[in-house]
């Protein structure tokens, strides 16, 4: 028999599952003894800063025995690797591998979430540490509660901008990005214009634009009809929010040019081609064939461009605007507290989460309507 | 004078690529013409020349005694009457494959939708495929996409139809259904140039070859003359190839 042939004859034997199953069921353990002392000590603290009651002892063990739960994979990791080596004593090499396998898994399985459970562990001691320091400047309760309808408020404001912005946004950087393509010697200098603009509007840092045309424009009384006209039609005061659009629009709008720009060069030329060969004109293949294509890959890449967008919303603060970030801020240095800010940081984190869901899901059932049903 | 007169057409991209050297064609009312030649002679650069998909370098194109090439030309206006098919059938995948079809009808010849859909249901029930209507393009085997793309381009009502090897990416069991529809276009007296590695087909159909070779029309004639026949070396030499990989 040559090598090469015994080498097929005789099946792979598995390693050995056993050391994995015992570590799984060792770091089960330290999570289980981790637990239970970061929950002693989460009681102590509540005990000292009077927050304890009796239903907080209910919860904490509720939560202590959790982390218990992490022995039912450990074990059956344990129980299979003994199983496999078992097989391997009768030289049952095929079930040996399964079981070696499965046990493998499950090994795994506890590891992982003995890992997640220490994180959360840390983070909890982190919050208790130096008598509840951490929790109390971040996570004051009373004063979240209390502050929260104000914050929210405040936090319209943030949506207001985005809103609009985002809506300005789309159809200006189209604008841009189809300038910058159009074709022929007589669309150079348009091209031209559209480079320059996403290059500068790229290059300058949000705060410093908003800034610049929140302070300067103002002061320049180029706006004062518009201001007049504002007042006049709509009873507006605070122009901040205004100024603040404009700027998120046209530093996003480079952004979003770009994402565009991209979409549209994915798109292949063929495609032009085919539209431009049935007579279609270079606006008509634009907005029919090309940019409805195009859409469909960059909304992506667009979300995030907007999720971006809103977040830069909390720097209108520098203009004076009354934002979610400005109001929790006046509140903190009020209370030498920075809960309120805490509450802000959970509100944009809330907003973006539906979103990415939410376009998930549109891409999904696009792929669905057009791919064939394989 | 001839309906498609093509008249020393050099087309060189950039400098130094010089793809076609002078090419001298001219194409009758319900005649079809078939392009033949080796892989890179610049059939489909012809094709893309005389519906104004590229530009040409010297030399005119006319069509109805109207010339078609150079600057001024309406490209838009001549498309509409320059029908072209595609080796890669080019459809617009995010569209139905009515509104593949009625897409240039209602933007480019203003129909309302009702008319240019009636129009399409009756191109579709031509090449079989009325059932298709509401499908993406993706969920056609081949053969039915490349039978939509021609349906899309009849839509326009061209006066002619280039098609540009528009058996090469199917399956072979895919090829015949798309060759009886432009025997039955043919028949119908469409006028046609097209290019096409398939020899038997071409004989069967055209009254007339063009073998191109470097840039030039080497040799044309009737197709008996061409495949039967043909008096260039050159010619004889291609024919000879292609029997060798028996696709004739
Ligand atoms: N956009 C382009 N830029 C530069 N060269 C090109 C371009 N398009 C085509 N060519 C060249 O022109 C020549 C002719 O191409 P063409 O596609 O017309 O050939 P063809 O006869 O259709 O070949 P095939 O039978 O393989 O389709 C080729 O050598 C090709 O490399
Ligand atoms: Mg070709």
């Amino acid at each position: 028999m040559t090598d090469r042939e015994s080498r097929f004859r005789a099946p792979s034997i598995p390693r050995d599952a056993l050391p994995l199953a015992i570590a799984g069921i060792v770091a089960a353990l330290l999570v289980a003894l981790t637990c239970a002392s970061v929950l002693w000590q989460v009681r102590e603290a509540l005990v000292a800063t009077k927050n304890h009651t009796g239903w907080m002892d209910a919860l904490l063990i509720v939560v202590g025995v959790l982390p218990l739960a992490l022995f039912i994979p450990a074990t059956r990791g344990l129980q299979l690797a003994i199983a496999a080596r078992r097989s391997l004593w009768r030289k049952d090499l095929i079930a040996a591998r399964v079981l070696t396998s499965h046990s493998n898994s499950s090994s795994w399985f506890s590891l992982g979430y003995a890992v997640f459970a220490l994180i959360v562990a840390a983070l909890v001691w982190f919050l208790i540490a130096n008598n509840v320091a951490v929790g109390s400047t971040f996570f004051n309760l009373p004063l979240i509660f209390e502050s929260f309808g104000l914050v929210a408020r405040a936090f319209l404001t943030n949506v207001l901008i985005f809103t609009i912005a985002e809506v300005l946004i789309l159809v200006w950087a189209l604008i841009v990005a189809v300038a910058r393509m159009i074709p022929g010697k007589a669309g150079q200098p348009i091209r031209l214009l559209s480079t320059i603009y996403t290059d500068a509007f790229r290059g300058l840092p949000s705060i410093i634009t908003i800034y610049l045309i929140g302070f300067g424009l103002p002061l320049t009384g180029l706006t004062a009809p518009l201001e007049e006209f504002l007042t006049r039609t709509f009873g507006l005061q605070d122009f901040t929010v205004i100024w603040a659009i404009m700027a998120l629009t046209l530093t996003y709008g480079a952004y979003v040019a770009e994402v565009y720009r991209a979409g549209i060069d994915s798109i292949h030329p063929s495609q032009t081609m085919a539209a431009r060969s049935l007579g279609l004109s270079f606006a008509q293949t634009m907005r029919f064939v090309i940019i409805p294509q195009a859409i469909r890959r960059i909304i992506p890449p667009l979300l995030n461009d907007f999720i971006g967008l809103q977040k830069d919303t909390a720097l209108v603060a520098v203009i004076g605007t009354i934002d979610a970030f400005n109001q929790a801020k006046i509140l903190a240095s009020n209370r030498f507290n920075l809960s309120t800010v805490t509450t802000v940081a959970f509100l944009f984190i809330a907003i973006t989460i539906p979103q990415a869901r939410w376009v998930d899901r549109l891409l999904e059932r696009d792929a669905k309507r057009t791919r064939g049903a394989k | 004078m001839s309906f498609l007169e093509i008249r020393n057409v050099v087309k060189k991209y950039d400098e130094t690529v010089t793809v076609l050297k002078g090419i001298n064609l001219n194409v009758e009312e319900h005649q079809v013409v078939c392009l033949i030649g080796p892989s890179g002679c610049g059939k489909s650069t012809l094709l893309r020349c005389i519906n104004g998909l590229e530009d040409i370098t010297e030399g005119e194109i006319r069509i109805n005694d109207d010339r078609v090439s150079g600057a001024g030309v309406d490209v838009n206006r001549l498309r509409r009457d320059v029908g072209i098919v595609f080796q890669s059938f080019n459809l617009f995948p995010h569209m139905s494959v009515l509104d593949n079809i009625t897409l240039a009808p209602r933007q480019v010849l203003r129909l309302s939708k009702r008319e240019a859909e009636a129009r399409g249901m009756e191109l579709l029930k031509r090449v079989k495929l009325e059932q298709k209507a509401k499908s993406f393009p993706d969920q056609l085997s081949g053969g039915q996409q490349q039978r939509v793309a021609i349906a899309r381009a009849l839509a326009m009502e061209p006066m002619v139809m280039l098609l540009d090897e528009i058996t090469s990416a199917l399956d072979p069991e895919l090829v015949a259904e798309v060759l009886d529809l432009v025997r039955e276009l043919a028949s119908e007296g469409m006028t046609m140039l097209l290019a096409t590695h398939e020899m038997g087909f071409a004989r069967e159909v055209s009254s007339k070859v063009a073998f191109l070779f470097e840039g030039v029309v080497h040799e044309e004639g009737p197709p008996e003359q061409i495949f039967g026949n043909p008096t260039e070396e050159r010619t004889r030499g291609f024919l000879k190839k292609i029997i060798e990989a028996g696709r004739m």
